[in-house]
C-alpha cells in the first residue's frame, strides 16, 4: 500500500468535525451557513485532491502518508482504493451543493452543524475499507437523522425500529464473523445477517418504510444526504461482496430487482412529492444493486457508474424539489402547479436532473445504464428486460412529476420566486456534472472499469478453485453452482487462463 | 483535398451543426441569457442549411465516385477493449440515410423559418426552438447511425422534443396529459428498442449494423441471424416501431399530439417523426427478410393500421385530427410495403407523403380561413359530399363503422381499463397497505403528507 502525499483522507474527516464544533456555537444561522459552506468547499477541496493524488500514484489502494499523519492511528485506518477515490469528492460534492442551495427560509430548520458531522462521518465511511470499522462507521451514521428527529420533536419510532435492526444484524454478523472459524456454518450465518444488514440500510423492500418515513418527518436536505451517497451499496461491497456465496448474491440481486419494480411503480401513484421522490430513488438505488450482484466486470462497472451519476443527479432532482418548496410548502402532487413561468431555471434543473437519472442520452446516467443492461442480461438474461422495463417507468414518473409541478396551469405571484443567485450556482455545477460525464463519459467508465475488476477478482478466483477442485474430484456437482452469475456464462478454458490476472468476458458467439 | 478527407469535413458538418445549435441555444437558457428572437432565427437558418449543403455535397460526391456507402468513425462514446464492449458512434452514409437526412433537413428547415414568423413574440418562442434544436440533432443523428445503439440515442432525442413540444401550451392541461399520454407510448417504444438492441448484442457479438445484417450494402445485405433470432429482434423492433409512428395499438397518441403549434404538428407528426418507425424498419430490413412469420406480422399490422386509419380520418371534425389519421394511413401501407419486401418504393413513399403532409400540415390554419372566406361569399356552408366508397356501405354498417371512428377503435381505452387502471389499483393498494403498517409501527398517524393540500399556497399566503 503507498502513502499519498499529503494527508488528505485525515484533513477531508477533520474540517467536516471541527467546522461542525465551530458552526455549532455560531448564533446567528445565516453565519452559520455561511461558515458551513465555506467548511463544505474546504472539504470538497481535499476530498478531490484525495482522488487526484491516488489517480496520479496509480496503485491500488493507498493511505495518508505516516510521517504527516495528524492522528498516530488514523492514517492506518483510513485508505482510498479505486472504488472509494471518486466517491470521496461525491460525498463532499453532495452536502456542498445541498448547503448551498439552502436558502433563508430553511437555515432555522437545517442543521448545519449536524449535517457537518454527518459530512464527517459518511467520509470516514467511505475511507474505510476494514470491516469492523466501516461497522462502526455505518452505524454511526443513523444517529444525527435521529437527533434532528427528536429535537424537531417528529414521530421516531419508525426510523427506531428499522435502524436499530439495521445496527443490531450489523453487530451480531460481525460478532459472529470475528469468532467462527471459516468455512463454518456460523460465517454463512453471519454473512446472512450482514447482507440483511445493508438491504435494510439499502431501503430494500419489504423493509423499505423508514426511507418514505424519514423524508415524512425530517427535513428534505437530511433525508436526501442521508440516502443519496448509497451508504448500504458501499456496506454491501465491503461487508458483504467479497465473502457472499452466490447464492446470496443471487437472492439480493433478485430482492433489489423486485424492490425496483415495486418501487417504480409507487413512485408513479404518489401524491405527495416527497414520498414521490423516496420511491424513485430507491427504485434507482436498487437498480445499482442489482447491478453489483452480477459479479461480472460490465454488470459492476454499469452499476458503479450508476452510483455516480444516480447520486449526482436525483440529489440535484431532490435540491430542486426542495427549492420548490422553499417557495410553495410542502408540494402536493394531485394537481398541476404551473410553476415554469416563475422559475424556469430550476423547471430545466428539474428536467435534466431527472432525466440523467433515466439514463437519458447525452447525460451521465446513459452510459450506466448501457452498461448495466448489458451486464445484468449476461448475469441473468431474464433480469434485463425488467431493468429496462423500471427504466421506462422511472422515465414515465420523473416526466410526470415535471408536468405536475412545473406546468399545467398559469401561475402568477406577486413575490419574486426566481431562482437565487446560490441556487443558480449549484444548478450550474449540476449540469455541468451531468452534461459532461454524459458527452466524454470514458475516463469515468475507465475508473469504474478498474474498481469492477478489483471486485469480481474475489469471485473469479473462487470459481477457478472451485472448478478446479471438481475437476480434480471428479465430483459430478455443477462447477457453476460455485461460479458467480457472470461465469456461469464464461468457458472454463477462459476462466482458468493463468495468464489472466482477472476474470475476463468470454467473447459472444 | 482528397476525397476522403473532404468526405469528413462534409459528414462532419452535418452532424457538427445541429449539435453546435443545441449548445448555443442551450447554453444560452442555462445561464439566463436568452437570445433575440431574431438570433435564434439567424442561427437556426444557419445550421440547417449549412448542414443540407453539407449533406447535398456528401450525396454529389457518392454520385461521382459512384460509392455507395461512406461510413464516418468519430471515434467511441466509451470502449471497454477487454470486455469486447464499444459505443462507437459510427454514422453511414448510404443509399437510405442519404435521402432521409436530406428530406430531414429540407422541412425541419422548412419548419424553421415557417415557426420564426408562425410564433412570433409567442413568449415560448426560444422553447420552441430549443426543441426544435434537439429534434433535429436526433433526426440527424438517428437517419445517419451506423449502429444500433448510435440510432437508439437519436431515437430518444426525438421523442423527447417530441413530447416537450405537444406541451408547448404548457398553462393549459389538455396539452400536458396529451403530452403525457405520448411520453408514455415512446417509453414503452423506447423499451423495446432497447432491449432489441441489447438482444442484438447478444446474437450478433456487435451493435453495428454490418455486423447486424452481415456483408453487403442497403438494401441487398443479408443478416447473419438464424429465423428464430430475427423474428424475436424483430419482434421487439416491431413494438418499438409501432410506438414511434402510431401503428396499432399504439395509434391513439397521434390526434392528441395535434396539441402542439402547429409547426411542431407538421414536422414531428405529419411529416418526419411519424415516418421514423418505418425508417427503422427499412434500416433492420434484413433483418426481416430472415424471418417470413415476420414479414407477416409487418404486413398485416401495416394494412390493420392503413384501414383503420382510414375510417377514422373520414369521422374527424378537426383539421389536424383529420390530417394525424390520413398522416397514419400512408405510414401503415408503407410498414405494408416494406413488409412485403418492397425498398426503395417505401423509401420514395416516405419522402411524398412527408412533403405533401408537411405542405398540409402548415397550409391548415390558412385553409380554414379561406374556407370562411368562401362560406361567407356564396352565404352557405358547402356541401360535405359523400365518397364512392362511402355509397358502397349499407346503412347500419356505415354506423357501425363511423361509431368505430368517432372511438378511434377504443384502443386508448382498452389500454386503460386493462393496463393503466390494474397497474394504479394494484400500487394504491400496496400504498394503502404501507399506511396501515407505518401506522402501526408508530403508534399514530404516519403521513404528514396527508395533510398537504392539493394546490399548494403560494409563498404570500404562508
Amino acid at each position: 500500500m503507498s502513502g499519498l502525499h499529503q494527508p488528505w483522507l485525515e484533513l477531508c474527516v477533520l474540517i467536516p468535525v471541527l467546522g461542525a464544533l465551530v458552526v455549532r456555537f455560531t448564533s446567528r444561522p445565516e453565519s452559520a451557513r455561511r461558515r458551513s459552506l465555506f467548511v463544505c468547499s474546504l472539504t470538497l477541496v481535499c476530498a478531490v485532491a484525495a482522488w487526484q493524488d491516488f489517480e496520479f500514484l496509480r496503485v491500488r489502494e493507498a493511505h495518508d502518508p505516516e510521517d504527516m499523519m495528524i492522528w498516530s492511528i488514523g492514517g492506518r485506518l483510513l485508505v482510498v482504493d479505486e472504488l472509494s477515490a471518486p466517491l470521496l469528492p461525491l460525498a463532499a460534492l453532495l452536502f456542498l451543493l445541498t448547503h448551498l442551495a439552502t436558502l433563508r427560509t430553511k437555515v432555522r430548520e437545517f442543521s448545519f452543524a449536524r449535517s457537518l458531522v454527518s459530512e464527517a462521518i459518511l467520509l470516514a465511511t467511505f475511507s474505510s475499507k476494514l470491516p469492523w470499522l466501516v461497522g462502526i462507521l455505518l452505524a454511526a451514521g443513523v444517529i444525527p437523522p435521529y437527533l434532528e428527529l427528536r429535537k424537531a420533536r417528529k414521530p421516531t419510532r419508525v426510523y427506531v425500529i428499522f435502524m436499530g435492526g439495521f445496527v443490531a444484524l450489523l453487530v451480531l454478523g460481525q460478532a459472529i464473523l470475528a469468532i467462527a472459524p471459516d468455512n463454518s456454518g456460523f460465517s454463512g450465518v453471519a454473512v446472512v445477517l450482514l447482507t440483511a444488514a445493508v438491504l435494510l440500510r439499502s431501503g430494500i423492500a419489504p423493509v423499505h418504510c423508514w426511507m418514505t418515513d424519514l423524508f415524512e418527518h425530517a427535513s428534505f436536505g437530511t433525508a436526501l444526504l442521508y440516502v443519496s451517497p448509497m451508504v448500504g451499496a458501499y456496506g454491501l461491497v465491503r461487508l458483504v461482496l467479497p465473502v457472499a456465496p452466490t447464492w446470496v448474491l443471487s437472492a439480493v440481486a433478485l430482492v433489489s430487482l423486485v424492490t425496483a419494480i415495486y418501487a417504480a411503480g409507487m413512485a408513479l401513484v404518489q401524491r405527495e412529492a416527497r414520498r414521490f421522490f423516496s420511491y424513485l430513488f430507491l427504485s434507482h438505488s436498487s437498480l445499482v444493486l442489482v447491478g453489483l450482484e452480477t459479479a461480472t466486470p460490465i454488470g459492476l462497472t454499469g452499476s458503479l457508474s450508476l452510483w455516480l451519476s444516480v447520486s449526482v443527479s436525483l440529489t440535484g432532482f431532490g435540491l430542486v424539489m426542495r427549492c420548490v418548496e422553499a417557495r410553495t410548502g410542502r408540494i402536493s402532487l394531485l394537481n398541476f402547479h404551473g410553476l415554469s413561468s416563475q422559475v424556469p431555471g430550476l423547471a430545466a434543473l428539474f428536467l435534466l436532473t431527472g432525466l440523467a437519472s433515466i439514463g437519458f442520452p447525452g447525460t451521465a446516467g446513459f452510459v450506466g445504464l448501457e452498461l448495466l443492461v448489458e451486464g445484468v442480461i449476461q448475469a441473468f438474461p431474464i433480469a434485463g428486460a425488467f431493468v429496462v422495463i423500471v427504466a421506462a417507468l422511472n422515465g414515465l414518473a420523473v416526466m410526470s412529476a415535471y408536468f405536475l409541478i412545473f406546468t399545467g396551469r398559469p401561475h402568477s405571484s406577486t413575490i419574486d420566486l426566481r431562482i437565487r443567485p446560490s441556487e443558480r450556482i449549484a444548478v450550474l455545477i449540476l449540469t455541468a456534472l451531468i452534461l459532461i460525464g454524459g458527452v466524454f463519459p470514458q475516463r469515468g467508465v475507465d475508473t469504474r472499469y478498474r474498481a469492477a475488476v478489483r471486485l469480481a477478482q474475489p469471485h473469479a478466483d473462487l470459481g477457478r478453485s472451485h472448478l478446479s477442485k471438481t475437476q480434480e474430484t471428479g465430483s459430478n456437482i455443477e462447477p457453476a453452482v460455485a461460479l458467480t452469475a457472470h461465469a456461469r456464462n464464461a468457458r472454463p478454458a477462459q476462466l482458468l487462463d493463468p495468464a489472466s490476472a482477472r476474470l475476463t468476458v468470454p467473447p459472444q458467439p | 483535398m482528397s476525397d476522403s478527407l473532404l468526405f469528413q469535413v462534409l459528414g462532419t458538418a452535418v452532424l457538427a451543426l445541429p449539435a453546435l445549435l443545441l449548445a448555443i441555444l442551450g447554453i444560452a437558457l442555462l445561464v439566463d441569457r436568452p437570445w433575440s428572437e431574431s438570433a435564434i432565427a439567424r442561427w437556426t437558418e444557419a445550421s440547417v442549411v449549412t448542414a443540407l449543403v453539407a449533406a447535398v455535397g456528401v450525396l454529389g460526391m457518392m454520385l461521382v465516385t459512384g460509392d455507395r456507402e461512406l461510413s464516418l468513425e468519430l471515434g467511441s462514446l466509451i470502449a471497454i477493449p477487454s470486455e469486447h464492449f464499444h459505443f462507437r458512434l459510427k454514422f453511414v452514409f448510404d443509399r437510405l440515410s442519404v435521402p432521409f437526412v436530406i428530406l430531414s433537413l429540407v422541412l425541419i428547415g422548412t419548419v424553421g423559418a415557417f415557426a420564426n414568423r408562425y410564433l412570433h413574440r409567442e413568449p415560448g418562442y426560444g422553447r420552441f426552438f430549443l426543441f426544435y434544436a434537439v429534434f433535429l440533432l436526433g433526426m440527424v443523428v438517428a437517419s445517419l447511425a451506423g449502429t444500433i445503439e448510435t440510432l437508439f440515442l437519436g431515437w430518444e432525442l426525438v421523442g423527447l422534443s417530441s413530447a416537450l413540444l405537444v406541451a408547448y401550451f404548457h398553462e393549459r392541461a389538455a396539452p400536458v396529459l396529451n403530452a403525457q399520454r405520448v411520453w408514455s407510448v415512446y417509453r414503452i417504444s423506447d423499451a423495446a428498442f432497447l432491449l432489441a438492441a441489447v438482444a442484438l448484442h447478444h446474437v450478433s457479438g456487435a451493435g453495428d449494423f454490418e455486423s447486424m445484417t452481415g456483408t453487403g450494402l442497403w438494401p441487398d445485405a443479408k443478416a447473419t441471424l438464424t429465423s428464430t433470432q430475427a423474428l424475436g429482434v424483430g419482434l421487439l423492433l416491431l413494438l418499438a416501431a409501432a410506438g414511434k409512428s402510431g401503428l396499432i395499438p399504439f395509434s391513439g397518441w397521434l390526434p392528441r399530439a395535434m396539441e402542439g403549434p402547429t409547426p411542431s404538428s407538421a414536422i414531428f407528426y405529419g411529416a418526419l417523426s411519424v415516418h421514423l418507425g418505418a425508417f427503422l424498419l427499412l434500416r433492420v430490413s434484413p433483418i426481416l427478410e430472415r424471418s417470413a412469420v415476420l414479414c407477416g406480422v409487418v404486413v398485416v399490422l401495416g394494412l390493420a393500421t392503413a384501414v383503420f386509419a382510414a375510417i377514422i380520418a373520414r369521422v374527424q371534425s378537426d383539421v389536424k385530427g383529420a390530417l394525424a389519421f390520413a398522416s397514419l394511413t400512408q405510414v401503415g401501407i408503407i410498414v405494408a410495403e416494406i413488409g412485403l419486401g418492397l425498398r426503395y418504393i417505401p423509401l420514395i413513399h416516405i419522402i411524398g407523403h412527408a412533403c405533401l403532409r408537411t405542405l398540409q400540415l402548415l397550409r391548415a390554419p390558412s385553409l380554414l380561413r379561406d374556407y370562411h372566406q368562401i362560406e361567407n361569399a356564396v352565404g352557405r356552408r358547402l356541401e360535405n359530399h359523400e365518397g364512392w366508397f362511402e355509397g358502397l356501405l349499407s346503412g347500419p354498417l356505415k354506423l357501425r363503422l363511423y361509431r368505430l371512428g368517432l372511438d378511434r377503435g377504443q384502443f386508448d381505452a382498452v389500454l386503460d381499463r386493462f393496463v393503466v387502471a390494474p397497474f394504479t389499483r394494484v400500487f394504491r393498494w400496496c400504498d394503502g397497505m404501507e399506511r396501515r403498517w407505518t401506522d402501526f409501527l408508530a403508534g399514530t398517524g404516519s403521513r404528514e403528507s396527508d395533510r398537504v393540500p392539493a394546490s399548494s399556497p403560494m409563498v404570500e399566503e404562508l
